[in-house]
């Protein structure tokens, strides 16, 4: 027993799940595993969700309204997952707040903190500004009722807070946010690309890495992430209006039971064009990341530079499937397909969007840990194999349960966030 | 406001800026620490007279509390062995901690070659350890300025500062580094800091039966060690990363990466 304890305690990070074949150098382990596979895949969404709902604010693209609102309020509740990841992978996390302290600005993740934050700050505002008029009149409401509840007196009291003492709902007002909220929409859009193309660029400045390394990967990055966030927000906004066509035929939530509550009719209609649309853009963004994508490989292919043979043997031998057959056959090309061939409908754009948001997940999965299934010597191979079934804590955080526990927590925020910024609401109370 | 007094009150503020900032450049906190700016620590590597026998692994284990079973190690030592139908093998079984006292080829995942030795065509040990590279890679990417260059051209880790975010680890083009097992946080090797800037050699060099690991310090020309990598034909590991590393091989191999 003490005997395993030790042996436990020895465990060197990355030998749980690293197993080396051939000459692998002595400290070479998988040391960026699940969690870094999942910090460019969430910084992705994030970044997506936000591009496709400045579609609407910014280029006023109208039929895009109801998605945009739904996908700005799902892009803060993805915000703070981006950085879960991360801290989850630190060996010392309670010193992530170093990077604020002492940002060391050579490095590529120094920054971090303050692009993240400058862009959280983006996405509050634009969201207040988007809300405000709600918040407003939900307070002014409640603030008319007769003997409040206890929950009603606390919802007040919040509602009074988010107004942050602009109570101002004239035309003039609104028109005035409306404005501001466009610039900063327009703000946002490089900030999210930058918050995206430098996760790009953390990976393609590592010299070391014969894969990583290309000045593409930032811009690979953020095409990809673009892809994945309106992927995403399509296949959630298909999921929430078949849950409030559901509830409206039911009756059975609050708002389903007001006279105008809209009607399963007109919840279809809505759902029908906004979903076409927004598969559009996500169409147009998918051509680009490819494109960037196989002329990258095509490029290494063709100057086969020394590194070319290890990785050659890496593409196209070891890791085949998960590059070719899962990443640009079914998250690629059969989405692609599926959405580019005539009669689409939003069953099946539906099901491209989880297709496509595997693929995006399978190419950071083979760029991350792609990277590092070979060794700096050239001869011999690493092989990662996830840890499913924990039995430490490490196993846990850089397992299959710590990958999920990061993928399910943006829709526990967003439930939460969507009781006090409703992602749909009456044409009215926002804009 | 006029377009001249615009002018004026932003020339005034990047004066009174430009205090505080030139304040902070004249306190470098390296300069005021580093022990002895006449010295650049240097490392050179015999290869020939390398046997394999792991002494320097394990004293430098010793040394410097990294667990002996632990699969991690400031330096190891690997065996390259070629043989006449011109095929390469390497291995490094636990970074030769306990030297090479079996002849069959480590080939990972358990797996084992035996090599007639009538078939070998030559076969040499070569050393390795951090090269304290001139313009480390590692340091550059740390996020938070927890590894560092002293001044004397060492590559140390403040234990006490690192997040453990491993992108250290990642950066540096030779493997050198690794995560503590013990303290969770990046560790390599110091050139044994504590003990040279006492006088003392690195733990390795004196461990080693046959010279074949010498530190010297670059900047003096009368040091035997400047003698030798100035007269010698010497070579350094992976060159094309740009690092200028500060540990140089005597009889180094093309092949050796
Ligand atoms: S060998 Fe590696 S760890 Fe040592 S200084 Fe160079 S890059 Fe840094
Ligand atoms: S592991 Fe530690 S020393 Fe290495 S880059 Fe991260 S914080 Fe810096």
């Amino acid at each position: 027993m003490v005997e395993q304890l030790a042996q436990k305690v020895l465990e060197v990070h990355g030998e749980a799940w690293t197993i080396k074949e051939l000459f692998v150098l002595p400290n070479e382990y998988i040391y960026w595993s699940i969690q870094i596979v999942m910090y460019p895949f969430m910084t992705g969404l994030v970044a997506g969700a936000f591009v496709l709902s400045s579609l609407y604010h910014v280029f006023g693209v109208e039929k895009l309204k109801e998605i945009a609102r739904f996908s700005l309020v799902f892009s803060f509740a993805l915000l703070p997952v981006a950085m879960m990841p991360l801290l989850m992978h630190l060996q010392q996390p309670f010193r992530g707040i170093n990077v604020m302290m002492t940002p060391h600005f050579t490095s590529a993740i120094a920054a971090f903190g303050i692009v993240f934050s400058t862009y959280g700050c983006i996405v509050a505002t634009e969201l207040w500004l988007v809300y405000r008029k709600h918040f407003v009149l939900t307070a002014q409401a409640l603030n008319a009722q007769q003997n409040r509840s206890a929950v009603d007196n606390f919802r007040l009291l919040i509602f009074t807070c988010l107004t942050l003492g602009a109570w101002d709902i004239s035309h003039e007002a609104i028109e005035k946010d409306h404005h501001a909220c466009k610039i900063m929409a327009g703000i946002g859009i490089p900030v999210a690309c930058f918050l995206h193309g430098y996760a790009g660029f953390i990976f393609g400045s590592v010299k070391a890495n014969a894969l990583w390394m290309t000045p593409l990967m930032p811009v690979i990055f953020i095409c990809s992430a673009v892809v994945s966030g309106v992927a995403l927000c399509i296949l959630c906004y298909v999921i929430v209006q078949e849950f409030r066509k559901f509830m409206a035929k039911r009756k059975m939530a609050r708002w389903a039971k007001d006279v105008d509550a809209p009607t399963v009719e007109e919840l279809e209609g809505a759902k029908h064009m906004e979903v076409m649309l927004a598969s559009n853009y996500l169409l147009y963004f998918m051509i680009a990341a490819i494109t960037l994508e196989i002329l990258d490989l095509i490029f290494r292919g063709y100057t086969q530079v020394k590194s070319w043979d290890i990785l050659r043997e890496v593409i196209m031998e070891r890791d085949f499937t998960k590059i070719f057959i899962l990443q640009y056959g079914l998250g690629n090309l059969v989405p692609f397909l599926m959405m580019a061939l005539p009669g689409r409908t939003v069953r099946r754009t539906t099901i491209a969007t989880v297709l496509v948001l595997f693929g995006v997940f399978m190419m950071r999965y083979n760029v991350v840990i792609g990277g590092q299934a070979f060794s700096l010597s050239f001869a011999g191979f690493m092989d990662y194999h996830l840890p499913i079934i924990p039995h430490s804590i490490e196993t846990y955080k850089e397992g299959l349960l710590g990958a999920l526990t990061v993928i399910t927590t943006p829709f526990v925020l967003f439930f939460v966030i969507n009781k006090f910024l409703p992602a749909f609401l009456k044409e009215d109370s926002s804009h | 406001m006029e377009r001249r007094e615009f002018l004026k009150s932003c020339i005034m503020v990047i004066a009174g800026a430009s205090v505080p900032l030139s304040a902070l450049t004249l306190i470098d906190p390296r300069k005021v620490l580093a022990a002895n700016p006449d010295i650049q620590w240097a490392f050179l590597v015999d290869t020939n007279k390398c046997v394999g026998c792991g002494f320097c692994v394990m004293a430098c284990k010793t040394e410097n509390d990294i667990p002996l079973d632990a699969n991690v190690t400031r330096t190891w030592v690997e065996r390259y062995v070629y043989t006449k139908d011109d095929r390469r093998y390497v291995d490094s079984p636990k970074g030769a901690l306990n030297g090479y006292t079996e002849s069959r080829i480590d080939l990972g995942k358990g797996e084992f070659k035996e090599i007639d030795p009538k078939n070998v065509g030559k076969a040499f040990f070569v050393p390795k350890l951090c090269n304290h590279c001139t313009t480390p890679p590692c340091t550059q990417v740390c996020p938070v300025g927890a590894t560092y260059k002293t001044d004397d051209g060492v590559v140390l880790v403040d234990r006490k500062w690192c997040i453990g975010c491993g992108y250290c680890i990642m950066a540096c083009p030779y493997a050198a580094r690794f995560f503590h097992p013990l303290l969770h946080v990046a560790d390599k090797c110091t050139f044994c800091y504590h003990r040279i800037t006492k006088g003392l050699d690195s733990a390795c060099v004196n461990a080693c039966p046959f010279g074949a690991r010498r530190m010297g310090n670059i900047h003096n020309i009368n040091d035997p060690i400047t003698q030798l990598i100035m007269n010698e034909r010497v070579g350094v590991l992976k060159d094309e990363f740009g690092t200028k590393p500060q540990a140089f091989y005597i009889g180094l191999a093309q092949e050796v990466r």
